[in-house]
């Protein structure tokens, strides 16, 4: 890169602080202080060594988000957010902070881990344990990059595109979310720290499942994460992003973006398994998730397929939509979000039809127990010009206990009358009867909630990679622990 | 192998059982017939530990041990079966997975190992023809979208699977037409055994033409007023129950 950052009395002073070591690996740990102004944003560019047009876009990004307002339209509930106390870098620690191994990491997160099958190694990355394969929020899992790049695929973090292949970056990066297109995409493209960036050319299917895990380590530091993926024509990825947390006292924003973009004949399928810390029983200390989404079918006859089970967090904000522009393009969207304890989610999708004979699927799954809050919010928009668009919709939500509470919010816009869409909607209990039957069988009631959660959610599961069902399947379980009885 | 002594049990503040007692030894089927409200369904769901089913006095104990002290999913490892008059859909969880897990679940509350999945498959088929279900049937979630008579030929062929010591019918043959309940009716005779007994609850001589039981007790008001050999029940289907009602009041 040739670029510089501009000089600024801070970043010097900054830049000056112990930060010797080179970017990317190795790095010591350095977390700015808590706050948020221009420099703040010049500081995060610098340290990243982004190119001038970057930072520019950046700073746009933040003067538009100081004039804009917070959304409170969603039916969620939390105590007001103070952005000036939030620290808007962190580098990864150094191994000396480090937990040396499993030994010295908290038995309880480690039971989870047990419980959730996740394999050992995994767990030792996933604790923060010093170990080869660390990646927090500046680098990203980048195994078996050789054999991907081979077919030409690029998988890497997204400070490394924007290192590397700063032509693709730039021609798309907020295309298809906007930085004004709400509060947290303002202020995520101020302050994103890294994220991934996947590039698929044309014709090639990606040879192998895309992964990467993100993690929240660092104490009151908000998360920013940016990705990128986009299939050229033909092409085909699937995408896997799960997330997972260790207990924290503090409550922590995340405010995440994520842009798809899928050209002639091509196909997105991102799958998603969220998981982060969802606060103690009473909803102390749990993530809050503020994540937007979207997907643009450019091209003609492209598909890009959403699937989430949301576990975690104490507060979700979520819409992963699609804007079908191409002709014949498909969105779809299968969604599990469970809400337990104190949990409050509101999620859905959008579905925007613009291009002929285009169709969408919409499958929600709901479920709350304990003093639960859910809310389906999906919108369904077919323009003037969407000759024949299909779409389908289900809502199911699974209420446990009495404390609970499942809402649905459908919004529909139809400028075509040639369009046809469909909605339907339960709402049911988990029975007293259901689950006596199971006891009888020799299920322990924790098994039978499972086993009944599991059933009520199996349309959206089957949905998701090997893989990833089975560990969905486990965290269903072990979200609900102690949500009866 | 069961020992129910003057037992009372309420259901929603009202007194249902009111001091039942009943033996059944090892190996023998009772059958236990009695009018509409006498407490039948009562006694089952007693026996298998519903919540809302309040015992207030007497004393139930099985192989040796107090049922009553013992969770659902304990009586169910200790070898109690309950075939629902109603069983329950789940839906989304295929038969052979919620058997699997139901299986496992009991092998390993008694120190058993699990069986994998091709054990598991094979003792399936194999138990599957003793009421002629069908592999599709096996695949298709638990009770959902089944048929009455599928309904029942699925918690028979839970049974075959679980082989409990103690199972208990609950008006098995309600909504079953002629040739269902004689398949249902084959299937719980071939699992008839020495070491197995049957409470057989029904309201009607017909499925008793088909499992013969050893002893027939009629239960009025919550007590067991009569006991007998099978001619009792053939009398009663004679006589209906108004004549051992007024007995019971007599």
């Amino acid at each position: 890169m040739t670029e510089t950052a501009p000089q600024d009395a801070a970043i010097t002073e900054a830049l000056s602080r112990k930060y010797d070591a080179g970017f990317i690996t190795e790095i010591e740990q350095d977390q700015a202080p808590p706050g948020l102004d221009e420099n703040t944003v010049r500081f995060i560019s610098a340290k990243k060594k982004e190119p001038e047009w970057l930072l520019e876009w950046r700073l746009e990004a933040f003067r538009r988000w100081q004039k804009m307002k917070e959304p409170r339209w969603a039916k969620v509930d939390y105590p007001a957010i103070d952005y000036q106390a939030i620290s808007y870098w962190a580098a990864p620690k150094s191994d000396a902070d480090r937990p040396k191994s499993l030994d010295e990491v908290d038995p309880k997160l480690l039971e989870t881990y047990e419980k959730l099958g996740i394999p050992l190694h995994e767990r030792e990355a996933l604790a923060g344990v010093a170990v080869d394969a660390v990646f927090d929020s500046v680098s990203v899992h980048t195994s078996f990059r050789e054999r991907l790049a081979e077919v030409g695929v690029i998988f890497c973090s997204f400070s490394e595109a924007v290192q590397e292949h700063p032509e693709l970056v730039r021609k798309y990066l907020g295309k298809v979310v906007p930085t004004t297109d709400n509060f947290f995409v303002a202020l995520n493209s101020a302050v994103f720290s890294d994220g991934s960036f996947v590039y698929i050319p044309p014709g090639v299917r990606c040879p192998m499942e895309l992964s990467t895990y993100f993690r929240i380590n660092a104490a009151n530091t908000g998360q920013f994460e940016r990705t990128l993926v986009i299939a050229d024509r033909g092409a085909y990825v699937s995408y896997l992003e799960g997330c997972t947390a260790p207990q924290r006292d503090e409550n922590q924003l995340h405010a995440a973006v994520v842009e798809l973009i899928a050209h002639e004949d091509a196909e997105i399928k991102y799958s998603t398994v969220q998981n982060w810390y969802p606060g103690d029983e009473t909803g102390k200390g749990g993530i809050y998730n503020f994540v937007t989404k979207r997907g643009l079918c450019d091209g003609d006859r492209s598909k890009i397929s959403w699937t989430q089970v949301e576990t975690g967090s104490a507060v979700t904000w979520k819409y992963p939509s699609c804007i079908l522009k191409g002709d014949d393009s498909v969105g779809e969207f299968y969604s599990v979000a469970l809400s337990n304890h104190a949990q409050q989610a509101d999620t859905g999708t959008k579905m925007i039809h613009l291009g002929k004979r285009t169709r969408s699927t919409i499958i929600s799954k709901g479920i709350s127990a304990g003093r639960g809050q859910q809310t389906y919010r999906g919108g369904v928009r077919i323009g003037r010009g969407a000759e024949g668009a299909r779409n389908y919709t289900q809502c199911d939500s699974l209420l446990i206990g009495s404390e609970c509470g499942a809402h649905t919010v459908p919004y529909v816009e139809v400028r075509n009358p040639t369009a046809q869409l469909e909605h339907e909607a339960t709402t049911s209990k988990i029975g007293e009867d259901q689950l006596f039957y199971c006891r009888q069988r020799g299920l322990s009631e924790e098994d039978a909630v499972s086993l009944i959660v599991n059933g009520f959610a199996k349309q959206v599961l089957d949905e998701l990679p090997m893989e990833f069902a089975v560990e969905a399947q486990k965290l269903l379980g072990v979200s609900l622990e102690g949500a009866v009885g | 192998m069961l020992k129910i002594e003057n037992l009372h049990a309420k259901v929603d503040g009202k007194d249902i059982l009111r001091g039942l007692t009943l033996e059944v030894p090892a190996g023998e089927v009772h059958a236990i017939m009695g009018p509409n409200g006498s407490g039948k369904s009562t006694l089952s769901y007693v026996l298998a530990g519903r919540d809302g089913y309040e015992v207030t006095e007497g004393s139930v104990t099985f192989q040796g041990e107090d049922l009553l002290a013992m969770d659902p999913e304990e009586r169910a490892a200790s070898g109690v079966f309950l075939a629902f008059q109603y069983p329950v859909a789940i839906p989304g969880v295929s038969n052979l997975q919620f058997l699997r897990t139901a299986l496992n679940s009991i092998r390993k509350q008694k120190g058993e190992d699990e069986l994998n999945a091709a054990q598991f498959m094979k003792l399936a088929r194999e138990k599957a023809k003793l009421v002629e279900l069908s592999p599709e049937l096996m695949k298709r979630a638990v009770n959902h979208g089944f048929s009455g008579g599928e309904k029942k030929r699925n918690e028979i062929f839970q049974m075959a699977m679980l082989e409990p010591s103690l199972a208990i019918l609950d008006e098995t043959d309600s909504g079953l037409d002629i040739d269902a309940l004689r398949i249902v009716s084959q299937g719980v005779n071939a699992l008839r055994g020495t070491d197995r007994s049957m409470l057989v609850i029904t309201h009607y001589q017909r499925l008793l033409d088909h499992i013969v039981p050893d002893v027939v007790h009629v239960l009025v008001n919550g007590r067991i007023v009569r006991s007998g050999d099978k001619g009792l029940a053939l009398e009663l289907e004679k006589e209906g129950y108004e004549k051992v009602r007024a007995e019971a009041r007599a």
